[in-house]
């Protein structure tokens, strides 16, 4: 458990400090809904009807920004095979480091929305029903990118397969998380039935990604 | 003859020899009657002579999704049990498989074209099929992004059964998509009450198809394991005159 909680405070450490890349993430997302109004037009009517789809894509562009770090930077120092030698399990490893990744990348996304959310007019409720699909929807996100970012560590050009294997993984999570968004906001549906279905993609992707992870990064590092 | 004695490279090349001219004859004679049977089925009442497009389309549609699932056979057999030719089995089925996706993607918009007057429409069952193909893309991209073909086989093992687990959430997740946001506008096949008329020209075409596959199949696999050998004798010579 302390090695764990080690590599935990060291992910974080390393993420948060200069060029560790956790603050990058909010900058793009930043910059992703910001461009959004030159591209559609300054209609704020539709920019609050569009305004749940497009934080919830900036947020899912960003963590697939910051995923390339998830593996790359210890595979290229050596403590990846550290990792994969030490006498913890290996899912255990790999489910730490995504949970670091996410404390240090996702949860800046979530606290950044409610300010993107005035940039797209929207009102208090609505902000706070996209940030709380965002609290749920992101850890799916993290960890099937961590599935996309444990294949592409090995490869050479990684990062440019990064997003073609990990986009599909992640339509699921997109779509409920936007339909949460919307009920809650719009209605007439219920909120509760996409955002359980949210919460299962995430319980899900945190059974499935580690062991996944950690197969390809046993088999890709031999 | 089991499976066991298929993992013998050697073996598997002078079986799939002997069967292969067998299968390729199978598969053309059954795909010209099929054909033949197609352009004799009559028009249907509503569509016209346009649902003849159906004979050529649903067999593609369901090889697209029958391929994935024998790579993800392939992909188990490179996993757990270690069989020499599973990852070579997967290897040559992505292309095919991603070939069927293509070809029943096209054929539904020249189809959906003069039935629901458009070519593409979000409608669940095409955008899943969709979103398959560009999961076939991308394996198919993982499998050429690694050098040693027994590591991009472990890779793509893992991706495979991914997405294996993926495609069905997809297709259920964007069913409730559709449902939450918009009403099903589409003109739907009323399920499977097709008549004797269509309902044998299109088996017909479906046995066919598979053949099809089958033999492509062998033939790819064929192919890649000598591809393989050529590379290790390349790099046999290679170390001989480094020595």
């Amino acid at each position: 458990m302390t090695a764990l909680t080690a590599l935990i405070r060291r992910d974080i450490r390393i993420a948060l400090r200069v060029g560790g890349g956790a603050l990058i993430g909010v900058l793009f997302f930043l910059t992703v809904t910001v461009l959004m109004p030159f591209a559609i037009g300054p209609d704020l009517p539709l920019l609050t009807r569009l305004g749940p789809a497009i934080l919830w894509l900036g947020a899912l562009l960003a963590s697939l920004l910051t995923l390339d770090r998830l593996f790359t930077a210890d595979h290229e120092d050596g403590s990846l095979d550290l990792i994969v030698m030490g006498r913890t399990p290996l899912e255990l490893a790999c489910a730490a480091k995504a949970l670091a990744h996410w404390l240090a990348a996702g949860l800046p996304l979530i606290v950044a929305t409610p300010v993107l959310g005035l940039l797209l007019n929207l009102d208090a409720s609505a902000t706070s029903a996209v940030a709380l699909t965002l609290l749920v929807g992101t850890p799916a996100l993290t960890f099937t990118g961590m599935i996309g970012a444990a294949l592409a560590v090995t490869l050479h050009r990684g990062g440019l397969l990064l997003a073609v294997l990990v986009l599909p993984l992640s339509i699921p999570v997109l779509i409920f998380g936007v339909a949460a968004s919307q009920a809650a906001i719009a209605g007439p549906l219920s909120f509760g039935t996409p955002f359980s279905i949210l919460c299962a993609l995430s319980l899900v992707s945190l059974v499935v990604g580690p062991f996944a992870a950690a197969a390809s990064l046993r088999h890709g590092l031999d | 003859m089991t499976l066991i004695d298929l993992a013998n490279p050697t073996k598997f090349l002078s079986l799939t020899a002997r069967v292969l001219p067998w299968l390729a004859g199978a598969t053309a004679i059954l795909l010209l009657v099929g054909l033949y049977q197609a352009a004799m089925a009559p028009d249907d009442y509503q569509q016209g002579a346009t649902v003849k497009i159906m004979f050529i389309h649903v067999p593609n549609a369901w090889l697209a999704m029958f391929v994935w699932g024998v790579m993800s056979l392939s992909a188990l057999g490179t996993l757990v049990w270690r069989h020499p030719l599973a990852d070579v089995a997967a290897k040559a089925a992505a292309p095919i498989g991603a070939a069927f996706t293509f070809l029943a993607l096209v054929t539904g918009s020249l189809w959906g074209r003069p039935m629901w007057g458009t070519y593409w429409e979000w409608d669940a069952r095409l955008t899943s099929v969709l979103i398959l193909f560009l999961m076939y893309l991308g394996l198919m991209a993982l499998w050429r992004a690694v050098d040693d073909p027994s590591r991009a086989a472990r890779a793509a093992a893992v991706l495979t059964l991914v997405g294996a687990l993926n495609l069905p959430i997809i297709k259920f997740s964007v069913d409730w998509w559709n449902t939450l946001h918009q009403p099903a506008a589409v003109l739907r096949m009323g399920g499977t009450s097709l008549d004797k008329a269509f309902l044998i020209p299109l088996l017909v075409m479906a046995v066919g198809f598979s053949l099809l596959f089958v033999t492509l199949h062998l033939a790819a696999m064929r192919n890649e394991i000598l591809r393989r050998r050529v590379r290790s004798l390349q790099m046999m010579q290679a170390s001989q005159q480094a020595a």
